[in-house]
Parts: C-alpha cells; structure tokens; sequence
C-alpha cells in the first residue's frame, strides 16, 4: 500500500531493489563457518489466472461490489464474508487455514501484481512469467532453470537441486542445468522395476549416453534413490501402502504439498521446486464465498498450509512465492463468471517473508484507474519480487541478475517493495 | 509420384561425409538401412502409429507413393470387420445428443431425489461414458488401416480441443470427435471450423452458449444464473487457437466484437431434433459491429458465419495452421520454407487440407533422413506404438487409459483449449522416461490386463485367478523385426545380451523407441 511504503527514507527513493539487496545481504550472510542452513524456494504456480480480486479482496474500495453485483465477497463480519487483512483487504473465506501466517506475519501478498506485457492470452503470458522475459518469445530456457545455475549451492560438492511436482517438466525450469521431476500423487515413492538390480543396470546400460534422453533418465533414477532415501520410517510404510492400493489420491495438490515439504526438509540440496495448480479459468457461475472458484481455492490453501507446517525448521529459509499468469477482468462478465483481465495479486509464505501486509501500491478500481477501462492495473512487476528473492533471500550474487532476467530495469520512481524482512 | 532413394542416398551418404552420422544417433540409424526401408519406416513413424507386425513389408510391396495416396482417401479403405463390429457393440453408438444430455440431466435429477443410490448411478453412467469415448478411439487408433485419419483426429482434436471433465462435456466428448472433427480431418478446414463452432460441446466448453447481448433478459425469467451478457472466452479462442494464432494482428476490440456477432450461437437442450444447435436471435447483440477493420452490420447468424469465412481465408491462419502441421509432422521447429509453401497450398486450395498434406508429404523436408526419428514421441503415440509393435489385441482399453494418466497425457483430459503439444521440449523429462521404461515392462513381461472383460470386478486376486487376463509377452526378435531393424547397434547390443525374459521390454524402453 502506497500510503504505507511512504515511510521508506528519502535516500531509498528511486534507487533500485538490487541497492536494497547489497544491503540485506550484509545483514544476512552466511556464518563464518560456512555451515548456514541452505535458503529455498518454492513457487508454485495457479494456472489459468485466477481472479485475485476474489482472493485479496478490496472490500473497502466502492467499486468492488458494485463492479460485481451477483459474485463480490462481503464486507468481514458478514455472512460468508472476508477475512479482513487489513482494513481495506480481506482474504477469500476459503484461504482460512492460512489465516495463521497472516497473523504470525509470515504470509504478505502484492497486490496489482503482473508482467509489463498485456496480452490476455494464457499461453503467451504465462511463457512470459516462466522465460522471466515478457514480451520475448525466443527466449529458450525457462528464469528458476538459470536460477539453478547461477546459485553457488548449499555445500562444497553438493550442487544445488531443482525438483518440479508432476509427470512434465514446466516451462519455467526448461534449460541446460538438470532438474528432477516427482510423479504426482503416491506413485512418486513407488518402487519401480528399475529397483531391480537386474533390470535397472540393463537399462542404465541402454541410457548411459550424455544425450537429453540419457541424462533424463540418469536424473531421475537418482532422484528416485533420494525420494526413497527421504522418506523413513513410519512415512515410508505410509506411502507404500498408498501408492500399492494405485488409487489416486482424493486431495491431489494438499497430499504433493506435504510429500514436497517432508523431501525439503529431509534433503538440504533441493533449494528449489516447483508445483504447479490448475483450473482457475472462471469465465462462468464462479461463485463468491462458496461455489466453483472457492471449491478451488479450499484445497490450495490446505496444501500451502500442509506445505509450511510439514517444512518444519526449514521454513525460517524458505520463502514460497504463489503467482498466476494475469488476473481477470474488474467487472464480472454476463455469466457470473470473470474473462481475461491484467494485474493480480501474488502472494509470499515463509520465514524470511515481510508478511502481515498487503504489499505494493494499489491503484484503484476506478474506472479511469483501470487498465484500458476494464482490468487491475500492474503497479508491480513479477520480476521486482525475483529480484528481491534472489538477491536478498538466496543470496546471489549481484553481477548474475542481469543473467536471470535479462532486459529487466527495476522502474524508478516507485517506492521499493520490502517483502522480505530486513 | 515417386520417392526419389537416389537422391536421398546421396544426401545421407554427404551427411555421413560430414560425420552427423557419428553424432546423431538415428541418423546412424538411417544408414544401415536402404534409403527405401529408411522411408517407409518414417512413413509409419509420421502418417500412422508405428508399425504392426508385417506392415513394412506390406507397405514396401505396395510402393511408397501408393500407400501415402490411399492413406490420403481413407474412404477407400474399409474397416477390418473385426474392428467394425467391436465398434458397433457400444452400447452408446447410436446415442444423439439429445439422448446423452437427456440421459445426464435426468441423472442430475435422480442424484437430487434420491441422493445416495442417485449418485452412483450417475457415476456409472459418467463411467461407462469415458470408457467407451475411449474404446471408440483408442480401438481405432491401433487397428485401423486409415492410420492418416486416426493421426489426423488426433491433430485436430487437439487443435480444437474440449476437455472432457467439463459438466456436459463428460456425455458429448466422443459425439464432438465423431460429428464435428472426424468427418473433416482431410477435408476443407472451413467445414472443419464450422461443425466445431456449432457442436454443443464447443460452445459449452468454451462458454459461448450463455454469451448473450447486453441487457438480455430471458422471456421465462431464468433465475440468478441467468446469462446477461458477453462471454468473450470462445471468441478469443476462436482467433487465438483456432484461426489466426496470437500474433495474428488481432486486438482487444477485435474480440469483444466478435464475442458480440457470436452471440445467440448456443444450444437448445429441449430440442425435438437429435442436434442440438440452435441459433437463438433474442441472445443476439443486433448493434452493428467493427471487425477486423470491417463494418459489421446486423445479420444475425450470418454474421458468426461469415466471420468463419473470413478467418478461413486469412492468411495469418493459412500460416498457422501450416506452421502446426510442420511441426507435428516434421520437426519441433520447422523449417520456414516448408512452412510458407504449406500456407500458400492452404491458400490456393481454399483451405483443403488433403491438398496441404500432398505439399507437405511429398516435400524435400519431410522425406529428410535427418528427420527420421527426430520427433520424441508423446506419451499417446508411445503407448499406440508399444501395442502396434506387439500386435496384442486389446479388448480392455482401461490399463491403456491408466497409462496415458501416469504418463501425463489422460485422454481428453486437457484441460486447457490449447490442447497437448507434441514438442520434445513439452514431453522429455526425468520421469516420463522411466514411466514408460515401467509400462514398457510391465507390457513385454505380460503384466498388462488388456484381455480382462470389462465388467469383471476390480480386485487383486480375481486377475490373480485369471492369468489368461494379461496380454501374452510379446516375443523379442519378432518385434525387432516389425519395427524393420531400426534400433541403434547400442541398443541391439544390449539387447542380445541381456536374458530373453527382459529383451522385449529392453526394445520397448529403448531410446530409439522414444522416438519416431
């Protein structure tokens, strides 16, 4: 919120996030002896663009119920209401497991949130958001694949590690540096018929090149081997019995979400992963307190909460970062529903997050604030936030940014976004 | 027409000169076969499915040419009665439109009058739906000799795809490919457009069923969820995806107008015909349009038809479309030339595409060895190619469905209207490779229930009961044959050194079988 970030020091103004990050850094580093737990980050992405107008509702704004006659939230108090932030802001009634991190001040969202490009096309933008170069389709590899590369990794001999939740690879990882992927569901800590010695050497023997399809295959019986190795004991019995039954899972995303956090927390090397959740595209009867967009949204919330509790001590280094490639239109459209709009919200969770606040500036629903009359307008580029992250939080080093997102300017004149703690 | 193998040996022999061959493992592969097995093998790779036991030889026999011309005039090749009849049996085959939406609404029904035996009946029907949509297709798709229109209903389903999840959708998915692409997939790309445009389970997917002009208001009042206003989802799409591509030039207005010239193309779900499109001129916006810099004036639903007109004849889709086919049928990334000759054959044939598929068959580029094998196989044809090469007759499709689930790729279940890509840069990945080394096991040790009845209960020890269930292994040395030696001397190597009981699976999860 403007009216807040004015509190910032006249010497911040206009100086970049990437000044901002030298200082942190100092703050922050590693500790003499090198022994620094590893920092970690996860994003998890909701394609489809949801309408975060529905998510971090600006209840107290005039426009927002008139704009949305059958489908606005209400006020916090009344029924099926929001969850007020604070005092402007109120959370979708469905996101209450999360309420907790809000409290604690570990969970802080960017509101009117988004890529400088504008299209509304899916495809295009969420390719923009996960290349980190909107506007340039001829970017090959994806900003968390150059992210791997460029960080220094947790140990000597212990290269950072990238894992993704699902049977394909994401956009957002494509590139040269190796990246795991885990089936979804109980069927990641399966044993598979590569276990057997036998079998397993004749096939490493098949797949023992250095081609795409021989590392692919190396990468994953050795991701394989970790998932096996991190889960133990009780948690080992548990999945086996699951994944034996071969029934999917009822709750797909909360049940990825713990598996993820318990292999984060047993595996100092993952620094970063990757999940991705569908079927957010509400052109039609989304619904307001309870409906389609809320029946979503239950779920998602569970699994970021199974996510931070299960991650246990390595919250404190982890930050998650939820985005969503555009937010829909202000108005609801003629059947209930929200067509392709501009500007969301983007949420952080985690230890190091500045949470507790409603970060960025909010332009308004004003009709002449709106983006070509009809959207949320972006005050924030996504790319500030990776900026942030990088530098701050995992603690790259300055000279690489211009590799992670290249063309990227920090825009002057904004007040700097503090979203992670000093 | 005729292949020309000289000139192909020559470029091959040139590229061996230049030593690609060392570096590229299937280019290896082209050389130690006659530039004639070479071609028909990437034929069977490209137009159909893989190869089936005795199918090169028989492709071979026929002449490359012969057998590209037939492939492109499937009406002139019959169905196996075998086939014809198993299709037949569905019990939903003769089912309209109006059957299946009466028979899911009436089960919408039951679940509120009597919810608990309601909504298990209703599952069975959503069941029994989602296995036949697969048995239609996926029985095809392995034993069909018309390979080109089973590649083809998967190109262009994909293209205009629906997902099958959605509401109404779960009872139309197999009438949508049936009516609306099937009929069209080598035929004129404007009829193709159309039957789309009006089936029902498009104009559900993508919502522009309920868009209606501003300000619209039911004449039997209609409730809360009344529509009152545009939809713009099926309309973007339409351009985006279908038509011109997402650079083809179009602009913001663009689509909110023709989301307005769209609106009234819904259906009628108290309809006394079997079809169920109506269009509906109380839903529509009769205000004049501006479209693509041209002045629409009220027509109703001439209107929306003469837009399909319009973006049938634009060259932004010609290019499109072409670019698209390239890239299925030749490379991920194609070449330009290839791509332009294509749209100027799509233009200058008035969007016929068996004209388009001519140009591209028989086009330098397509027939070049360094693309045969170049393309990864998504998981769709990695499971139909694994069952051709075996030839195991598959009366259960269910373990086949499973399989796409785990690898990804579940049968009409993408869920976005960009539909599946077949990019290796969308499939390649840690785990899809040991996935399918895991089906490709579980298929060449017998392990798959493709025998099973249908209806027999779903429980452990009743497949345990009856072995009779699973597929038989297949045998090794005849799938290496079928597939015409076309594995890497790597791969034969370990082959022929490992114990027969693994030699098929070996084949099977070979890299070279990866790809196609």
């Amino acid at each position: 919120m403007l009216r807040r970030d004015l509190i910032r020091t006249a010497a911040l103004a206009g100086t970049s996030v990437w000044a901002l990050g030298r200082h942190a850094l100092a703050a922050v580093g590693p500790a003499a002896d090198g022994t620094a737990a590893p920092r970690r980050l996860v994003v998890v992405f909701m394609r489809g663009a949801v309408d975060g107008l529905n998510l971090v509702v600006p209840y107290a704004d005039g426009e927002y119920a008139r704009y949305r006659p059958t489908i606005a939230l209400g006020r916090p108090g009344s029924d099926g209401g929001v969850l007020d932030l604070d005092g402007h802001f109120g959370l979708h009634p469905a996101l209450s497991p999360l309420m907790p991190w809000w409290r604690s001040g570990h969970l802080g969202f960017v509101q009117a949130c988004g890529s400088p490009d504008t299209t509304r096309s899916h495809f295009d933008a969420q390719d923009y958001m996960e290349s980190g170069t909107p506007g340039r389709k001829s970017t090959a590899d994806g900003w968390m694949n150059r992210l791997l590369g460029a960080l220094p990794g947790p140990h000597e001999n212990a290269p950072t590690r990238g894992v993704s939740v699902g049977p394909v690879l994401p956009r957002i990882y494509a590139g040269p540096q190796p990246v795991a992927n885990l089936a979804s569901g109980a069927a990641a800590a399966k044993p598979t018929v590569l276990d057997r010695p036998r079998v397993g050497s004749a096939f490493d023997s098949l797949y023992a090149g250095n081609d795409a399809m021989a590392r692919a295959y190396q990468a994953s019986r050795q991701a394989h081997r970790e998932v096996m190795g991190s889960l133990q004991g009780e948690d080992l019995e548990r999945e086996m019995a699951a994944a034996n039954n071969g029934a999917p899972l009822p709750n797909g995303f909360p049940d990825d979400a713990a598996r993820l956090a318990r292999l984060m927390r047993n595996d100092a090397r993952v620094q970063l992963a990757f999940m991705a959740v569908g079927g957010w595209d509400t052109h039609a009867n989304q619904g307001a307190a309870t409906g389609q967009l809320a029946n979503r949204l239950q779920p998602l919330g569970q699994g970021l909460a199974a996510l931070a509790q299960g991650l246990g001590p390595v919250f404190d280094d982890t930050v998650v970062l939820v985005m969503s490639e555009f937010g829909r239109t202000a108005h609801q459209n003629g059947n209930g529903g929200t067509d392709h709009g501009h500007g969301n919200v983007l949420w952080a969770l985690g230890g190091p997050v500045a949470g507790g606040r409603v970060h960025g500036h909010w332009p308004g629903l004003d009709q002449g604030a709106l983006y070509e009359g009809r959207d949320l307008a972006v005050s924030t580029d996504f790319r500030s936030v990776i900026t942030q992250v990088a530098l701050q939080h995992l603690q790259m080093p300055e000279d690489r940014m211009a590799a992670l997102l290249p063309d990227f300017r920090e825009p002057a004149g904004l007040p700097a976004l503090r979203l992670l703690r000093a | 027409m005729r292949l020309a193998p000289m000139s192909l040996r020559r470029r091959s022999l040139l590229q061996a000169g230049l030593g690609l061959a060392t570096t590229i493992p299937w280019l290896g592969r082209a050389e130690t076969l006659p530039a004639d097995d070479a071609q028909a093998l990437h034929l069977l790779n490209r137009l159909a499915f893989g190869p089936g036991p005795g199918d090169l030889g028989r492709l071979q026999q026929q002449g490359l040419d012969a057998w590209i011309d037939e492939q492109l005039h499937p009406e002139r090749l019959s169905l196996p009665a075998g086939l014809a009849q198993q299709l037949d049996a569905l019990p939903l085959s003769r089912a309209s439109q109006r059957d299946r939406v009466n028979a899911y609404r009436e089960a919408a029904k039951e679940v509120k009058q009597d919810p608990e035996n309601g909504k298990s009946e209703r599952r069975e029907m959503l069941k029994l739906e989602a296995l036949q949509a697969g048995e239609a297709r996926l029985w095809r798709a392995l034993q069909s000799p018309r390979q080109l229109e089973e590649v083809m209903v998967d190109f262009w389903f994909n293209h205009f795809n629906i997902f099958q999840g959605k509401g109404l959708d779960r009872v139309l998915v197999d009438l949508y490919e049936r009516e609306a692409i099937r009929p069209h997939v080598l035929g004129r790309f404007r009829d193709l457009l159309g039957a789309t445009a009006r089936h029902p389970a498009m104009l559900f997917y993508l919502d522009n069923w309920m868009s209606v002009a501003p300000g619209f208001r039911p004449r039997h009042g209609g409730g809360q969820n009344a529509p009152s206003g545009l939809n713009e989802n099926y309309a973007r799409e339409l351009m985006e995806l279908h038509t011109l591509g997402v650079d083809g030039g179009y602009t913001q207005a663009d689509v909110t107008e023709l989301a307005r010239m769209l609106t009234g193309w819904t259906f009628n779900l108290r309809s006394r015909g079997s079809n169920l499109f109506v269009f509906d001129v109380e839903r529509h916006d009769q205000g004049d349009k501006n479209w693509l810099g041209q002045h629409v004036g009220n027509s109703g639903q001439s209107e929306g038809e003469w837009a399909l007109d319009q973006l049938s004849r634009h060259p932004a889709t010609a290019r499109h479309v072409s670019y698209k086919l390239a890239q299925y049928f030749v490379a991920d990334e194609p070449p330009p030339a290839l791509v332009q000759r294509l749209a100027q054959s799509f233009q200058s044939s008035a969007g016929d595409i068996r004209s388009v598929l001519r140009t591209l068959f028989s086009s330098a580029e397509f027939r070049d060895p360094a693309q045969h094998g170049s393309k990864f196989k998504t998981p769709y044809r990695y499971v139909l190619s694994a069952l051709r090469a075996t030839g195991v007759p598959v009366r259960n499709v269910r373990p086949l469905l499973g399989a796409l689930n785990q690898l990804g790729m579940p049968l009409y279940g993408c869920l976005t209207p960009d539909g599946y890509k077949n990019t290796e840069a969308a499939w390649l990945n840690p785990e899809a490779i040991t996935r399918r080394v895991n089906f490709a096991a579980a298929l060449a040790s017998g392990r798959v229930p493709l025998a099973r009845p249908v209806d027999a209960p779903d429980e452990p020890q009743q497949a345990r009961q009856h072995p009779e269930w699973n597929a038989p292994p297949p045998d090794a040395q005849a799938l290496v044959a079928t597939l015409g030696g076309s594995l890497s001397a790597r791969t034969r190597a370990t082959v022929d050194a490992a114990q027969p009981a693994l030699q098929a699976a070996l084949v099977l999860g070979s890299p070279d079988f990866m790809r196609h």
